[in-house]
């Protein structure tokens, strides 16, 4: 009885799910707005990577929210499993091989997020995704090496100066300009590295900021890991 | 356009094996194979700034934390 009624709701629902999706044009221009952020972006930003300028630029507001909301999730982890006791990690030594290997490619992982954030503006990638690839290589450097630790302190204070960076960066449009967030330095010439304005600040300090949040949550989270 | 189907194929078999698959480790390493190819995905559709987080994000810092989860909690699936 109870399978029945389930299969005919789930039929029903199937149903006017299927009836809406039908109606649902494809390949079709419904919307102008691409077109728009294609064709503008260079000359209203200065940012020659224009998923960068809508990101930082147009929807700006939303990616200070979006950093809020990582910062929340890494806060309420952080109150959870963080000891003041200063616990150690007590996984094993991986192999010979691992500890090279990882000794060798954690410099070149740090420099690629560097360049992926610093460089938001002019090619694929930003703030998130360098501040992600860092985090991977001090993972890598915390299941290779029992010994490797990183200063709680600093972490605390990347992260913190990082935000405000990106607060502070926004007022200024407020105060010079007339709203949150407004580019109000000199754009420059599109292509260069010192360009787009406010973009590349705002992208640096969120590249700092992910990476400071997600490693302390790898730290955190690692610490757990009784030994066998 | 044949790689395209065949990437699909291999995602379709690396999810039924995650789901399938009783040993948990296994299945985290099946859902990181999905993760591989789906960022191959975004960047053959021209998204290469998706596919650096889905590289970055899904194939090592989620596997990661459920490897951490399924190492406190058990690794067989009854």
């Amino acid at each position: 009885m109870r399978k029945a009624t389930a299969i005919i709701i789930l039929a029903l629902v199937g149903y006017y799910f299927l009836s809406v999706f039908l109606t649902v044009p494809f390949g079709e221009k419904r919307n102008n707005v691409g077109q728009y952020y294609l064709h503008n972006t260079v000359r209203e930003t200065g940012a020659v990577n224009s998923v960068t300028a809508i990101v930082v630029s147009y929807r700006g507001f939303d990616t200070l929210g979006e950093v809020t909301v990582l910062f929340i999730a890494s806060l309420g982890l952080g109150a959870i499993l963080f000891d003041k006791k200063g616990k150690k990690r007590r996984l094993q030594h991986a192999s010979l091989i691992v500890r090279v290997g990882a000794h060798m490619l954690y410099p070149l992982i740090v420099l690629l997020g560097a360049y992926v954030f610093v460089h938001g503006h002019l090619t694929p990638g930003g703030g998130f995704q360098g501040g992600a690839i860092i985090a991977t290589g001090v993972l890598l450097m915390f299941i290779s090496y029992r010994s490797f630790e990183t200063s709680h302190k600093a972490l605390t204070y990347i992260e913190s100066i990082a935000g405000m960076t990106f607060v502070l960066t926004g007022l200024s449009g407020l105060i010079w300009g007339n709203s949150f967030l407004q580019n109000v330095l000199p754009l420059g010439e599109p292509g260069r590295l010192i360009s787009a304005g406010i973009i590349p600040i705002i992208y640096i300090a969120i590249g700092f900021k992910v990476g400071a949040e997600l490693t302390g949550l790898l730290d955190n989270m690692l610490k757990t890991i009784k030994s066998d | 356009m044949i790689m395209i189907y065949v990437l699909a194929a291999i995602i379709i078999i690396a999810a039924i094996f995650s789901i399938t698959q009783k040993d948990l480790i296994l299945a985290v390493v099946g859902t990181s194979a999905i993760s591989v190819i789906l960022s191959i995905f975004y960047y053959l559709l021209q998204a290469p700034d998706v596919a650096l987080t889905e590289a970055a994000i899904g194939i090592a810092l989620s596997t990661i934390i459920f490897v951490i989860a399924i190492k406190k909690t058990e690794r067989y699936e009854e």
